[in-house]
């Protein structure tokens, strides 16, 4: 329950800094009206906004708002930001499976190699490539993608949607910077795994090496990586930003582009906040479960 | 030892500790090249108007992607080729070191003050002090960093200056977080609680006793963080809502050589992100090993 209550406050003080940010920084009805406007239209704006009530008002209403789902209507196409969202989540959701596929099919077999190669040559290895997967920007692996497989070979399709190959590098530039957390975490998981009883009693009872870690290791350790991973998969519907546009790729990070290049507002507010919303109640989902699967935890709150 | 260091001065002790500290430094391997790489960085933002063949910002348009001096085509005039408006890419590589640089300093810098100083608060006098900073913390811990800082940067609009303050504005809860988790331990300790006793007030312990014990935390933080704050800081750019143009930020210039992509021109492309992933690999190699140096504590981060 506590936790709900934490969810909630998140949330609340999410809205509150969005709407904060957004008046202090300057007359919103300057950013909701089209460039050009003039001081009649502004006026008609904050009338119609009720811009020029009180502020507690403002926020009241724009809380009432969102609760109705409704984020208002997007000036570059005139239509209903809600349902502009919608239409390119499906294609969010696609690119990032596919990241989240890549990353786990690289991070966690190196994992687990380097983890039962400690302090050996994978484990170096690994611990460069993670640290590559963490260091390199996203956005220059595309770019880079781009150069080698789309102009010099031609193989892969540099822009666009709609066939399987376009979703291959953009899912594998986004995968990338997962991929090495993913690694990082499967090994640290796994060594903790490995120096456990229940793994050195089926070591003594003489199974194979292969077996115990096939079996008894890799089970167990992988439970806080598939969780991280279920975190991430929301993180990567939310920060595929810049490899949408490097790819144009039409998820939300393209729309969120699209918002900021057109000025069109109602559509970056709608998206940051809603991105901030998944990811709060994502969280407490993997808390609840945790509790649910583990006593320990739900006894100690 | 302990003898001798009870009747030294407190200067003789601390230097003794300096000399340890430098002497451990050089057998567990002090990261040579990464602190190379960022010395020559740092050189040449200082000395770039020096450094630079050609002014940055002008180009001749009849020089339009020149290749680098060593392909067909290329000339000895631009040793790295020319950009889309024939602007000399060797010169806008060694000034957008200098705002690569600057930005990324004066963000991690103030960012980790501004965290330090809300995390010892929050820390120490607890209570609802305590829960409204955290709580704005979980808030803004909520948001994807990149996707916050579009927003903002969408608000504000853009500038190297702005760019700064949206970094550390979205980065400060990171530094808030551990500080907190550090003074939590610190104020049980001996020596707070003598000072206590002893009538400080809570400003003199908390500036004199508290700072100086969480300061290695945070400048391992903020070294970890420059490669973080450097890559946002490109992200923005590239997306055009960070350092504006015709500025030479690395960012802007992988904006512009997108445009010279799909025609095989490399170099707009491959020099800038090396650059950035250079300078960004040899913070993290730094940050990693002054994290195991100065901080044993950090090292589950």
């Amino acid at each position: 329950m506590k936790r709900v209550g934490f969810a909630l406050i998140s949330l609340f003080l999410l809205s509150l800094t969005i709407f904060v940010f957004v008046r202090v920084t300057g007359d919103p009805a300057v950013l909701l009206a089209e460039p050009g406007a003039s001081t009649d239209d502004l006026a008609a704006i904050r009338q119609q906004f009720g811009l020029d009530q009180p502020l507690w008002v403002q926020y009241g209403s724009f809380l009432a708002h969102l609760g109705r789902g409704d984020f208002g209507q997007s000036f570059y196409y005139r239509t209903d930001v809600f349902e502009l969202y919608r239409s390119r989540l499906p294609y969010s959701l696609l690119l990032a499976s596919v990241a989240m596929l890549f990353s786990l099919v690289i991070g966690i077999p190196t994992g687990v190699i380097a983890a039962v190669r400690v302090n050996g040559w994978w484990d170096s290895a690994g611990k460069l490539f993670a640290l590559l997967g963490l260091s390199l920007p996203s956005f220059w692996v595309g770019l880079l993608m781009i150069l080698f497989f789309s102009v010099y070979l031609g193989w892969l399709p540099s822009s666009g949607s709609g066939t399987a190959a376009h979703v291959l590098m953009p899912a594998f530039a986004l995968g990338w910077y997962f991929a090495a957390a993913h690694m990082r975490l499967t090994r640290s998981s796994m060594l903790e795994v490995l120096g456990s009883e229940y793994v050195k009693l089926a070591r003594i009872k003489g199974l194979p090496e292969a077996l115990v870690i096939a079996k008894h290791a890799l089970k167990n350790a992988l439970i806080p990586v598939l969780t991280l991973a279920g975190i991430n998969l929301v993180l990567m519907i939310n920060v595929a930003i810049v490899v949408e546009t490097v790819f144009a790729w039409p998820g939300i990070g393209r729309l969120l582009y699209e918002g900021i290049a057109f000025r069109d507002f109602p559509i970056v507010q709608a998206i940051v906040l809603l991105g901030g919303a998944m990811i709060v109640v994502v969280n407490l989902l993997v808390d609840v479960l945790y509790a649910v699967i583990d006593p320990r935890i739900r006894y100690e709150r | 030892m302990n003898g001798s260091a009870a009747n030294a001065s407190p200067s003789r002790a601390a230097a003794l500790t300096l000399a340890w500290r430098y002497a451990s430094f050089r057998s567990e391997g002090f990261p040579v090249l990464p602190v190379l790489i960022i010395v020559v960085f740092v050189l040449t933002a200082l000395f770039a108007n020096v450094l630079a063949p050609h002014n940055p910002e002008v180009g001749t348009l009849g020089d339009r992607f020149h290749p680098p001096a060593w392909q067909d085509g290329g000339t000895g005039e631009h040793l790295l080729g020319t950009d889309h408006l024939g602007r000399d890419v060797l010169s806008r590589l060694i000034f957008g070191a200098r705002v690569s640089l600057v930005v990324g300093f004066m963000a991690v810098i103030f960012a980790g003050i501004l965290g330090t100083v809300l995390g010892i608060l929050s820390g120490y006098l607890g209570g609802w002090v305590d829960q409204v900073i955290m709580r704005i913390t979980d808030a803004w811990l909520a948001l994807p960093a990149l996707t916050f800082a579009i927003f903002l940067a969408a608000i504000v609009g853009p500038s190297a200056m702005n760019i700064v303050i949206i970094l550390a504005a979205v980065y400060w809860t990171r530094y808030a977080r551990v500080v907190r988790g550090e003074v939590l331990s610190l104020k049980e300790r001996e020596f707070v609680r003598l000072a206590i006793v002893a009538g400080c007030s809570k400003r003199t312990i908390m500036r004199r006793h508290i700072l100086p014990n969480v300061l290695n935390s945070t400048i391992v933080l903020a070294t970890l963080m420059l490669g973080v704050v450097i890559v946002t800081e490109a992200s923005l750019s590239f997306l055009g809502v960070g350092v504006p143009p015709p500025q030479p930020a690395w960012g802007l210039m992988l904006a512009d050589g997108k445009k010279g992509l799909m025609a095989g021109y490399w170099w707009l492309t491959v020099l800038p992100g090396t650059c950035i992933m250079l300078l960004v690999l040899a913070a993290n190699l730094l940050g990693d090993w002054l994290r195991v140096k100065l901080d044993p504590q950090l090292r589950q981060l």
